[in-house]
């Protein structure tokens, strides 16, 4: 059953265009993580779903009915924000309850709600506080179980963990990793510009930029079959290195004529009218190994500078590119700074973009 | 030089600056000296407020600690009360009045000389009269022929006056002169003169905030430019729309409704600056979630801003209260001179003409009336200070 | 008592109608557009009309009262300045003519000009001096808490006091005023101060410099104390000695404030007429537009054309500031 569907949805703040037109179907229950670069319009697409942005052009459904003119209030939906955002006058009860009693809902109603929500995120002492006498981490807490309260069919988060620190943001994340098991006929949707939240908590994943869809899909989707160069650089950690290159051989595999000489063939098919033209390919730090012996070398470069971590090891190249390329190696890897080097990769680990960057698995 | 080395320099250096140095100590004297400045004038208001009223009118208050000397005059006992010894007739007493005290420096019998002679030495006088008084005031006044009349002879002296405090001042201004009525007229008008313009003011600056509405910038700039608007301006059309108003339905024109809804007019360009200014820097995100939460936007104004608000109702409501207080243009204009609503300032408006030469009335009027806006002043003074930060347009 | 309880009663009344009104509104748009209970399309329908509504019932009695006592009276002021003295008939430029052939009117405007050069001048730089001062002492803060307390004290209740200050004996008795005794202590002959033409002038403007140095110091020293610290370390480092640092470091840094004070006090001189008023009544060639506008308003039954040109002589003063004002706040909401 769909819960939530944006159709060719666009925003412009006076002349200028924010969101270009996204389209995008959420099921119900399902927890869908938009992420991209700061600035790309995550947060104005959330706002308008959330009711609290007018929404300039096209549609926008909630569990089958169009909202696009429904206050907030009336959407059934229910929104963490970044900064809290409590009354900093109410005690953490009556921030809980706040909008039940604005609905005027029953008062044993109520407490039954709160205290249960309490429970359920180990708030219960701290209901008679005022938020200014709670952590960070309680706070956010205190906000998702208003949240909770509200019962919503669409549950919204827009960057709820930016303002915790490090270990507090792990230990939130699986809070609410948590409640997402405890709420499964809740749809989320869930803002961040980290990509590491986003493949840990998400169903799916909507990358933006600039205003547009770049891609929808898994986590392991796309980190396996990034749909274009963007989503590529900006889905994994290390960014993937990219590099140009010639088709010298278009079919069910293709061949690709490298700078330094090359072919290197992979098994990705292509259309015939894309032979002899420029296009890049990438390769996940991860899946890059030094040289042996008959392997056909993609790049080469000499080590400018080493991340020993123990675990892994990271060997920024300089291989005459615009980017330095990066390769991350199993355990402790015995290179020096200056060493020359020479790296490969399996077939099968190749991404291959055309010039416009459009992966060539989706063109 | 490193950073931290540079660190350690300035730091004693700076340290250096502050230790006690003849600079310090010239900018201690330079601050005291500017602060007897300010409050002298005051202070001297106060002094002479509570001093007595012959005193206060001979002789500066900076005086008002030490005892001074006055020239004086008593009158001897009756005639009646005189004896007949060793051949002359003698009037006896003390010239001290009645249940007090007095210091004799020197005594005379003509207002001419008052200091002629020592105290304790009998001397002759003009007519052939001795007269004695000693330092404690008793006298000796004899004459070889009888004295006549009603009433006693009179004696010249000098004596040390104390100084005497009273609160007598204060007890005349606050019955006779009218300042009580005065003063109730004042918080009559003061007190819904605060209040009204701070709701109307607190509901237009959160709509001015947080409204989706047409023309939000230009109303903003009316604002801002009716915040300098000189209030002679309103005058004249008021007054004759007033009377207007006031003949069309047969009433006076002076009353406490029109004078609170003048004062409502000319706070609110402030009130509403003042307030906006705060009200549109609270969290954009907690009155979003208030909207989410199905607030409208009536709840949120009432429940989330208004608590939230207080700061700024506070600076804003201390303006007024001294503003309101303290003018006097509006309340003649709009309330009259009419005993029934004179407010305190019209009062000592009065009381300045009418009894000009009374220092003791003025003065103590004068304090009557600062005694409220200067306890409000120095228990609120935080949050007048906020409020003026806010309220100069940076 | 009575009169007590009929001013509680009035004061109640005064403030339940206007909370009334805000209340009641509200209540009757709820009422008229209701959007609980209603299916969803009527309820989304009749919440926009009402969050349309809304902002209007909000500023409503604020833009009302703006209008009424504001905006209105000076456009009426404009009109009236060209009519006769009773606002009646009209009298065409006759009353500027008359204004600017008028002795008092031109020792008002000499005088104004007098008053708007040395008050906000002497007011701003003692508020510097003594911001700059008090910032450097432990005791700071009681010493500003007592300068600025003359601006709880009204215009004539200062001019009372200064008045006492200033009061005049003849030689040989006692001086009760300050200025007096301190004259006669110098071996000089005391004077009545505010009866000589003139230096009269400066005299009532030491009043206001008295109440308005403290509004100056207070905002003056906010702006000091933003200062960042490293600018008066690093020229203290340069061995700049703490004048050069005053005037060469912190001064520039704080010119908008100091601006934003000299106008603030230069409208309040403009506007100022009680210690005229108090002190000399416009006696002794001491004048100002503001007390002779309040004089011809009353003079006589009241002169409403002549009243009202002098109210439009000063507005013309106030407009370069309004319009500076205006932009100041404009760049500032654009910053944000
Ligand atoms: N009220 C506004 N007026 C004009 N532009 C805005 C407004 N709000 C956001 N924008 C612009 O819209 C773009 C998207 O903003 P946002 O959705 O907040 O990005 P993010 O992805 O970081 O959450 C940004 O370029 C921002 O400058
Ligand atoms: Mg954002």
């Amino acid at each position: 059953m769909t819960g939530l569907k944006l159709t060719n949805i666009k925003k412009s703040y006076g002349k200028t265009d924010v969101i270009h037109g996204v389209d995008l179907e959420v099921q119900k229950g399902e927890f869908i993580v938009f992420v991209g670069p700061s600035g790309c319009g995550k947060s104005t697409l959330l706002r308008m779903i959330a009711g609290l942005e007018s929404i300039t052009d096209g549609d926008l459904e909630i569990s089958g009915e169009r909202v696009n003119d429904l206050p907030a209030a009336m959407r059934g939906i229910a929104m963490v924000f970044q900064t809290y955002a409590l009354y900093p006058h109410m005690t953490v009860y009556d921030n809980m309850a706040f909008g039940m009693r604005i609905a005027k809902a029953d008062k044993a109603e109520i407490e039954k709600r709160v205290t249960d929500a309490a429970d359920m995120l180990q708030l219960t002492p701290y209901l008679d506080r005022l938020p200014k006498a709670l952590s960070g981490g309680q706070r956010q807490r205190v906000a998702i179980g208003r949240a909770i309260v509200r019962n919503p069919t669409v549950f919204l988060f827009d960057e709820p963990l930016s303002n915790l620190d490090a270990a507090l943001r792990v230990a939130t994340r699986i809070e609410i990793a948590n409640l997402k098991e405890g709420l499964p006929d809740t749809t989320m949707v869930y803002v961040t510009h980290d990509q590491v939240e986003a493949m840990t908590l998400a169903d799916r994943i909507v990358v933006l930029s600039a205003g547009l869809i770049e891609q929808v899909g898994t986590p392991l989707e796309l980190y396996n079959k990034p749909a274009n160069t963007f989503v590529a650089k900006f889905i994994g950690s290390p960014a993937m290195n990219i590099s140009k290159a010639k088709l010298s051989k278009a079919g069910d595999s293709s061949v690709l004529a490298l700078p330094n000489g090359n072919s290197f063939e992979v098994p990705i098919s292509s259309a015939a009218g894309l032979e002899g033209q420029d296009l890049e390919w990438g390769v996940r730090p991860e899946d890059m190994l030094i040289c042996q012996d008959n392997d056909t070398e993609l790049l080469s470069g000499s080590v400018m500078f080493i991340e020993s971590l123990g675990e892994v090891t990271l060997l920024h190249i300089d291989c005459g590119g615009e980017d330095s390329v990066v390769a991350k190696l199993p355990g402790i890897a015995d290179v020096k700074k200056g060493d020359q080097i020479s790296l490969t990769a399996p077939a099968d680990k190749l991404h291959v973009f055309d010039n416009k960057g459009v992966s060539f698995l989706y063109l | 030089m490193s950073a931290t080395q540079t660190q350690a320099r300035s730091s004693t250096l700076v340290q250096r600056m502050k230790r006690i140095s003849p600079l310090t100590i010239v900018v201690h004297l330079s601050v005291l000296l500017l602060v007897i400045m300010w409050t002298i004038p005051t202070f001297g208001l106060l002094v002479s407020s509570i001093r007595d009223k012959d005193q206060l009118a001979v002789s500066g208050w900076w005086t008002a600690l030490s005892s001074s000397e006055q020239n004086l005059i008593a009158r001897t006992n009756a005639p009646s009360t005189q004896v007949f010894e060793n051949g002359v007739y003698i009037l006896k007493g003390n010239i001290a009045p009645e249940g007090e005290s007095v210091e004799v420096l020197a005594f005379g019998s003509s207002s001419q000389d008052p200091s002629a002679f020592e105290p304790g030495t009998t001397s002759t006088l003009r007519n052939g009269n001795t007269l004695n008084v000693e330092t404690n005031g008793d006298y000796v006044f004899s004459s070889e022929k009888e004295f006549t009349g009603s009433r006693g002879k009179r004696i010249f002296y000098q004596a040390v006056e104390k100084p005497r405090w009273t609160l007598d001042n204060y007890r005349e201004v606050l019955s006779s002169e009218g300042l009580g009525q005065s003063f109730i007229n004042s918080l009559t008008v003061t007190i819904p003169a605060t209040i009204i313009p701070i709701l109307i003011a607190a509901f237009a600056a959160y709509a001015l905030s947080w409204m989706q509405m047409p023309f939000r910038g230009l109303l903003l700039a009316v604002v801002i430019g009716l915040l300098v608007v000189p209030l002679q301006m309103s005058l004249i059309p008021l007054l004759r729309l007033y009377n207007e108003i006031a003949m069309y339905f047969g009433v006076g024109a002076k009353s406490y409704l029109g004078i609170w809804l003048a004062h409502t007019g000319f706070g609110l360009p402030l009130a509403i600056y003042l307030l906006r200014n705060y009200i549109s820097n609270l969290p954009r995100e907690i009155i979003e979630s208030a909207r989410v939460d199905g607030a409208t936007d009536f709840d949120i104004f009432r429940r989330i801003v208004l608590p939230l608000s207080f700061p700024a109702l506070a600076s804003f409501a201390i303006f007024q209260f001294l503003w309101v207080w303290n003018d006097l243009l509006v309340a003649t204009v709009f309330l009259g001179n009419g005993d029934e609503f004179l407010v305190l300032t019209g009062r000592l408006r009065e009381l300045l003409g009418s009894r000009g030469g009374n220092w003791e009335i003025l003065t103590a009027s004068a304090f009557v009336t600062m005694i409220v806006p200067i306890t409000v002043f120095f228990t609120l003074q935080r949050y007048l200070v906020r409020g003026l930060l806010a309220g100069s347009v940076k | 008592m009575d009169q007590i309880y009929s001013a509680l009663l009035t004061m109640s009344l005064g403030v339940a109608g206007c909370i009334l009104y805000f209340w009641g509104s509200n209540w009757l748009l709820g009422i008229i557009f209701p959007f609980r209970g209603q299916s969803h399309e009527q309820a989304a329908r009749n919440l926009r009309i009402a969050s349309s509504v809304r902002p209007w019932l909000f500023l409503g009695p604020a833009l009302f009262f703006l209008f009424l006592y504001l905006v209105y009276p000076v456009i009426d002021s404009l009109r009236l300045s060209f009519m006769g003295r009773s606002g009646e008939e009209f009298v065409g430029i006759s009353n500027y003519v008359w204004l600017f052939n008028d002795p008092e009117f031109q020792e008002s405007l000499k005088n104004n000009v007098l008053w708007l050069l040395i008050v906000p001048a002497a007011s701003t730089f003692f508020g510097l001096i003594i911001a700059a001062l008090t910032d450097r002492v432990s005791w700071g803060n009681i010493a500003k808490s007592l300068i600025f307390m003359p601006m709880a004290i009204s215009f004539i209740g200062a001019s009372i006091i200064w008045k006492f200050i200033y009061d005049y004996r003849p030689t040989g008795s006692d001086q009760i005023g300050l200025l007096n005794a301190f004259v006669e202590y110098l071996g000089f002959e005391p004077q009545a101060w505010i009866a000589v033409p003139f230096w009269n002038n400066l005299f009532l403007m030491i009043i206001l410099v008295w109440i308005q140095t403290g509004f100056a110091m207070v905002i003056l020293s906010a702006a000091l104390r933003g200062i960042p610290e490293e600018t008066v370390e690093a020229a203290v480092l340069d061995g700049a000695n703490g004048l050069q640092i005053f005037f060469k470091i912190l001064v520039p840094q704080i010119w908008g404030t100091i601006a934003v004070v000299w106008t603030t006090i230069t409208i309040t001189v403009l506007k100022v007429f009680d210690i005229v008023l108090a002190m000399t009544n416009g006696q002794w060639n001491s004048q100002v537009l503001a007390n002779m506008m309040f004089d011809w308003m009353f003079r006589g039954g009241g002169d409403f054309g002549r009243g009202a040109a002098i109210a439009v002589i000063i507005m013309v003063a106030v407009v370069p500031i309004m319009v500076w004002n205006i932009r100041n706040a404009q760049a500032q909401m654009e910053d944000r």
